[in-house]
């Protein structure tokens, strides 16, 4: 037990920061929405586990999962569709709209 | 009192025409427009063909156009976690897992298993009592014919609730051209069954009880439990569709005595076309199988699985089973707030039990606007007046009619599905919109204007032809 370092603090700083990351990259409206929720409050939920074993199986999944989200946001970029009424459209869109 | 049914005859078909012109309406986004709409309405009265809405509403061209959804009764978006685990199986591994002679066939085996065992560990199964299924509706099916058609020598009779999903009542009503007695407990207003009515309607030939436990319009949870432990007592089986259930509230087959259980993937976030159907194996629950064949599955379902459906329904259930609870935070809290701001309008009321409920599916009804119209008019939110099988048709739901409400009611209502990817922002936009076209529309009916008026429209004598 004893033999397992905790893993560093800016190790998980990065960890996050790239979900958050990952996150908004979601060309979908509530995929990105949920996605940035859920990995504020996972990694909320975990910032009080302090037993090393623990937190380096906390970390190898959460890289396993940060894999997923890479890959997932990346094909939802790939395949867009119309925005939500409750969503701003791009730049671009917009001056289309006032040029029509 | 002839006038009056004369306006209604008028008003009704405008209006539709007025909003099915409308393609885009949108929400008054300045408090001006909102209040000169009364106006607007006595102007439009002398100068017919105008659209109002278009006055009334402004479009916000700084948005999209795609609709909130709102509708996760009727499915679920897939999960992109969930898509992540079906896309090998659609790039690499396409082994056939019944073919046991080659490598390609063993893996793909392996991931349905393991599939198996995350369906099973959702609802406290054995993996060896879940049978893969199409869907809920075939699941239903098996249940509902295949266990009474195994016993019919001995048994004839099968009870099942009013409010039961349409798959059920119509595959009963098979059963009773097949010669089987079906008997129909009714609901009371809350939309729950009455279990001493329940006792009493068994028989000594009473071989299947059949409930569901979350209803899919009114959202309401029967209490299964209790159920369970009626049917184990009297030695019957105990059928319970849990498509709208299963991951949402918590499920246990074994604690709830359940025998035979429907679960669907695509209402948790998984894919559509998979679903399962849990068969108690101890005491053994048996039945004839509709699809006969190759005999996958246990000989109950034959025919080859499908591994990218099934992995992904399973790493559903996965994530739906760790994240249940705070799932269900969120969409609590996103049910309260849509209530709230629902129900603070006058003349509206939830159906169904207010405690006994499932948060996630809101169904309200709005007294003198028609559902149908209501629908039309709110074009940015994808909504539903009831379950999507007989949204089509314009008949009412059966489902609130059991409840006990008349015509006018089931007419109004309207359901809201919250769900795992709901936001706070699209809520307060539903909240403003509903508030908004509602008023509107009632600006226009005749009916809310002699309400208004005070009078009581159960007093009106409406004229016939």
């Amino acid at each position: 037990m004893s033999s397992i370092t905790p893993p560093a603090k800016e190790q998980v700083i990065q960890l996050y920061r790239q979900f958050i990351r990952a996150s908004s990259r979601f060309n979908n409206y509530n995929f990105r929405h949920y996605f940035l929720r859920r990995s504020r409050d996972a990694f909320k939920e975990s910032k009080d586990v302090k037993d090393p074993e623990q937190l380096h199986n906390l970390l190898s999944k959460a890289r396993e999962e940060l894999q997923v989200l890479q890959r997932q946001s990346s094909i939802s970029q790939m395949y867009s569709f119309d925005k939500l009424v409750v969503e701003p459209l791009d730049r671009h869109h917009r001056n289309l709209n006032e040029t029509k | 009192m002839h006038c009056v049914k004369n306006i209604i005859k008028v008003s009704r078909p405008l209006i539709q025409k007025r909003l099915l012109n409308n393609s885009a309406v949108n929400p008054a986004t300045s408090a001006s427009a909102a209040s000169t709409i009364s106006n607007k309405i006595k102007e439009e009265l002398h100068k017919p063909g105008q659209d109002i809405i278009k006055n009334a509403f402004q479009v916000n061209q700084d948005n999209g156009t795609r609709p909130i959804y709102l509708d996760a009764q009727a499915t679920t978006p897939t999960d992109p976690r969930v898509l992540d685990v079906m896309l090998k199986f659609y790039t690499g591994l396409y082994g056939n897992p019944h073919s046991n002679t080659h490598a390609y066939g063993w893996e793909t085996d392996k991931e349905i298993e393991k599939s198996r065992k995350q369906v099973a560990d959702l609802i406290g199964a054995d993996p060896k009592e879940i049978i893969f299924t199409s869907g809920a509706t075939e699941s239903n099916n098996m249940a509902i014919k295949g266990v009474p058609r195994f016993y019919n020598k001995t048994k004839k009779h099968i009870i099942t609730s009013k409010t039961e999903h349409k798959c059920i009542l119509d595959s009963a009503r098979h059963l009773q051209d097949e010669g089987f007695d079906v008997t129909y407990l009714s609901v009371n207003e809350d939309g729950l069954i009455d279990l001493e009515e329940l006792e009493k309607a068994i028989r000594k030939d009473t071989v299947l009880v059949s409930i569901m436990a979350v209803n899919n319009e009114i959202g309401v949870i029967q209490p299964i439990e209790e159920i369970g432990k009626i049917c184990r007592k009297n030695k019957i089986f105990f059928h319970s569709d849990c498509a709208q259930a299963v991951g949402k509230i918590p499920i246990d087959v074994n604690k709830m005595n359940i025998d035979l259980m429907s679960i669907s993937s695509h209402k948790i976030y998984g894919p559509k076309g998979v679903g399962a159907i849990y068969v108690r194996r101890r005491p053994r629950v048996r039945m004839d199988p509709i699809i006969t064949g190759g005999g996958q599955e246990r000989g109950l379902r034959s025919g080859t699985l499908s591994p990218p459906l099934i992995t992904g329904f399973g790493e559903a259930c996965r994530i739906i089973k760790e994240d249940m609870s705070y799932d269900q935070k969120h969409i609590e809290r996103l049910s309260k707030k849509l209530m709230d701001g629902l129900l603070s309008m006058e003349h509206t009321q939830l159906n169904g039990s207010k405690q006994h409920r499932y948060a996630g599916c809101v169904n309200v009804s709005f007294a003198y606007i028609e559902g149908e119209s209501l629908l039309m008019a709110l074009k940015d939110i994808a909504l539903s007046s009831g379950s999507a099988c007989t949204s089509a048709s314009l008949e009412p739901s059966y489902v609130l009619h059991a409840l006990g409400a008349d015509d006018a009611l089931a007419h109004s209502s309207i359901r809201f599905g919250i769900g795992r990817f709901t936001t706070d922002e699209e809520i307060d936009y539903v909240i403003k919109a509903i508030n908004e076209r509602v008023e509107f529309l009632r600006e226009l009916s005749p009916l809310w204007e002699m309400v208004k008026e005070g009078i009581d429209l159960n007093s009106i004598e409406w004229s016939g032809h």
